[in-house]
């Protein structure tokens, strides 16, 4: 700090310390719009086990319905890209554009063939006659794993964007904002769905 | 962060302004642009919505007489001017939606959270402003939806404001599908709309205040929005999550809230409330915040207890969402969950009343400027004052079991939500206007305006407190079939009377609006004499704000300062002397 500090006064320098999160504004700004997205999660949730716990009966046993196994390998898909977000950032900061690419054009693949196992299994379940409207079992598993897959599909819409970006060379040790960003925004639909996938499938 | 430029003139990006006019004026990402359109778009909202209650006050004051111009409403609202119980319905709900969502939240939240927060923290403009231009133009196709209810097949929603399972998830009930799916459907867009907001506002003040403009030298209307922002943000998604539950269950027939298939209509009043008494406090905050600008504007003194505002309005914020139960003392609760909402609520009570006697603590022995901004926030005080109490009436639950769901309940809202929030608008609009559009508004004009409205605000609201201690019930349509309501008809059209005259007196209000804009004074850089950043560029601010960012010096409200000549020490004067004064916090 280059200015001088009289203490107890009423004038003060400016004082640049003050300033700011430290953070740039497009991070901040995706951990502040993170928060909100736990709250609709939550509201989600919050009723999915409101529903569970005063109606029992209305949950069959676990696989009965749902395809486990099919859905583990989702999973461990995104797990997967998860990993792969994690190599392009790291390579976004070392200022490797091929391996930031490579690593990125994976992570979409990963990304979209996770949306697609998932509408795989829909069209099975609803070739089976099992729909929303099929009791307090459907209506929540529609709507939850389906809100995540819609917000996977936009994390992927996102990615493709960034991607084309980081093909242009528009990504620099000096500033990977949009690699980083992009990179919170997917673990946390990846964590959503681990949360998902233990309370939707598993329990 | 780079150091700032010295304070030369014309140093830095020299705001020469080349921008298209619908870059300028339509699709612009300036904040001050995106704050007038908001304010445009919720006036326009405003006045629908009180037209709607002016309809409704016709049908409670002179039940099946027809409407006085009533005849241009089609059959299906109307027939022959006589308003439709179904139709009533749809009048009550979309009064309070449109109120809520469209006026007085948008008015409060998207007009001058995007006004003030850039130019009162030193700020070119905000964080993300094209989120900013976003967050504008996914309100509007929202507001569009809501009004294209009232013209699709079954009229608009008719569930009330609050939508409440399962009237509102199965449409065999009130016989409206469409309405209350574009209700929904509008909500739930909103709701984006006010979270790209809200994420914009808060990154704006944390990351983008100006050198030396600390948290604890933030003026408290900034404060107040600030916490605002965090509750929309955490609010909001949870009633988007409810609507689309909501959503689901009147379109792809999930069993959310309709009992048959064992989904739960108080998991809706939960998520709703989750959601609804955060709301409250997002409608009065910044309401609080700007009439604590005004106060010491008109009172020429710094406000009193900064700190214990700064305290209070976080208090108020966090204790808002431990309260949400105290809506549902009526939908089977156990009493000892009903006792803990009650004491939570009181509690709202302590920091509320520190506000109040902060308020007072400015006037007293202030050399009080009567403006018209400073008239409507002593009455913003007064108003609030007695909605605060009859909350505290509310909150116990024995008296809440008797009033429920009464006309004491509509006068509680309307004294926080009118004489409160709205008073306050008032002040914010007319303290604000020159800054916005570089003209003074008509100060006798304003004065008028401001004077019926007060008289006929309350002529409206108070004898309601009365209707509802003798059980006059809420969102009924003809109070002259109940035998024990027959008495009360007299009163009911004395409300009438005289809701009628305080929706003409608003139009004083426009013509000051409207004229001004073109006929006003022209407005100098600082007509009010305050110390705040807003005032130290022109009237209106050039695109950018400031040729180079402010520098800030000074405590907001720094009014009647020893250390200067005038009475008022704006933020970002720098003194030759650094006085030393004892007791003073150094910085924040």
């Amino acid at each position: 700090m280059t200015h001088a500090v009289t203490e107890g006064s009423v004038m003060l320098p400016a004082a640049e310390a003050e300033q700011g999160a430290g953070v740039y504004n497009e991070k901040l700004g995706m951990w502040i719009f993170l928060l909100s997205e736990v709250m609709f999660f939550t509201a989600l949730i919050g009723s999915y086990i409101i529903l569970r716990f005063s109606n029992p009966a209305a949950w069959p046993a676990p696989g009965a319905v749902l395809n486990i196994p099919v859905t583990a390998v989702n999973t461990f898909l995104l797990i997967c890209s998860s990993v792969t977000m994690v190599k392009a950032f790291a390579n976004a900061q070392d200022g490797d554009q091929r391996m930031l690419r490579i690593w990125l054009v994976l992570t979409v693949l990963i990304g979209a063939s996770f949306v697609g196992i998932q509408a795989f299994e829909y069209n099975q379940l609803i070739g089976h006659g099992f729909l929303p409207s099929s009791g307090l079992y459907g209506s929540t598993f529609y709507t939850m794993t389906g809100f995540h897959g819609f917000h996977v599909t936009m994390g992927v819409l996102c990615m493709i964007y960034v991607t084309a970006k980081a093909f242009r060379g528009r990504y620099t040790p000096d500033d990977y904002r949009g690699v980083e960003v992009i990179g919170l925004y997917w673990h946390f639909v990846d964590l959503v769905w681990i949360i998902l996938f233990t309370i939707v499938y598993l329990i | 962060m780079a150091t700032i430029a010295p304070p030369v003139e014309h140093a830095g990006h020299p705001l020469v302004d080349d921008r298209s006019f619908i870059r300028k004026y339509i699709f612009s990402t300036d904040h001050k642009i995106i704050g007038i359109q908001f304010l445009l778009m919720s006036l326009l909202f405003l006045l629908v919505g009180g037209a709607l209650a002016m309809v409704m006050r016709w049908q409670l004051g002179y039940p099946g007489r027809p409407l006085p111009g009533g005849g241009v409403l089609p059959e299906t609202m109307a027939p022959g001017g006589v308003v439709l119980p179904e139709f009533y319905n749809s009048l009550v709900t979309m009064h309070g939606t449109f109120m809520v969502f469209f006026a007085i939240m948008p008015l409060l939240v998207g007009v001058f959270g995007n006004y003030l927060i850039p130019l009162k923290i030193g700020a070119p403009d905000m964080a993300f402003p094209r989120l900013n231009m976003a967050s504008f133009w996914t309100a509007v196709p929202a507001g569009i939806l809501m009004v294209a209810g009232f013209f699709v097949e079954g009229g608009h929603a008719s569930a009330g404001w609050t939508g409440y399972a399962p009237l509102s998830a199965d449409p065999e009930y009130t016989g409206v599908s469409a309405g209350q799916q574009l209700w929904c459907l509008s909500l739930i867009i909103l709701g984006l709309s006010s979270i790209l907001g809200a994420v914009n506002y808060i990154s704006t003040v944390i990351n983008l205040r100006a050198p030396g403009m600390t948290w604890f030298r933030l003026p408290l209307s900034i404060w107040s929005l600030f916490i605002t922002a965090i509750l929309v943000l955490l609010a909001m998604p949870i009633l988007s999550g409810a609507l689309i539950m909501l959503l689901f269950d009147q379109t792809l027939g999930t069993h959310f809230f309709l009992p048959a298939e064992g989904g739960q209509p108080i998991l809706w009043q939960h998520l709703f409330w989750f959601f609804g008494h955060p709301e409250v406090y997002i409608l009065i905050l910044p309401a609080m915040g700007m009439a604590s600008d005004v106060i010491a504007n008109g009172s020429r003194k710094p406000i009193f207890g900064y700190h214990s505002m700064v305290f209070a309005i976080m208090s108020i914020g966090f204790l808002g969402w431990i309260v949400w139960g105290h809506h549902m003392f009526q939908s089977g609760m156990n009493p000892t969950l009903a006792t803990s909402f009650m004491i939570s609520t009181m509690l709202i009570a302590v920091p509320s009343a520190i506000k109040v006697f902060n308020w007072l603590g400015t006037m007293w022995g202030g050399s009080i400027r009567l403006h018209v901004p400073m008239l409507h926030a002593t009455a913003f005080v007064a108003m609030f004052v007695i909605g605060g109490l009859s909350g505290v009436f509310m909150a116990s639950t024995p008296v809440d079991i008797y009033i429920h769901d009464t006309y004491f309940i509509v006068a509680h809202l309307h004294y926080v939500l009118f004489g409160g929030s709205l008073f306050a608008i008032f002040a914010a609009i007319t303290f604000w206007y020159p800054k916005m559009f570089g003209r003074m508004m008509s100060e006798r004009l304003g004065k008028i305006h401001f004077g019926l409205t007060f008289i006929f605000y309350n002529m409206v609201f108070f004898p309601m407190h009365q209707l509802g201690l003798h059980g006059h019930m809420r969102r009924i349509y003809d109070p002259s079939i109940y035998d024990f309501l027959k008495p009360l008809g007299g009163l009911n059209r004395f409300i009438t009377i005289s809701a009628f005259l305080l929706f003409a007196t608003q139009i004083l209000f426009m013509i000051n609006f409207i004229g001004s804009w073109f006929r006003g004074r022209k407005a100098s850089n600082n007509p009010w004499d305050d110390t705040g950043l807003e005032w130290t560029t022109p009237s209106p601010p050039p695109h950018g704000n400031w040729p180079v960012t402010p520098r800030v010096y000074h405590r907001p409200y720094e009014f009647s300062s020893p250390l200067v000549e005038e009475d008022f020490l704006p933020q970002d004067r720098e003194l030759d002397t650094p006085p030393a004064r004892a007791g003073s916090a150094p910085g924040h």
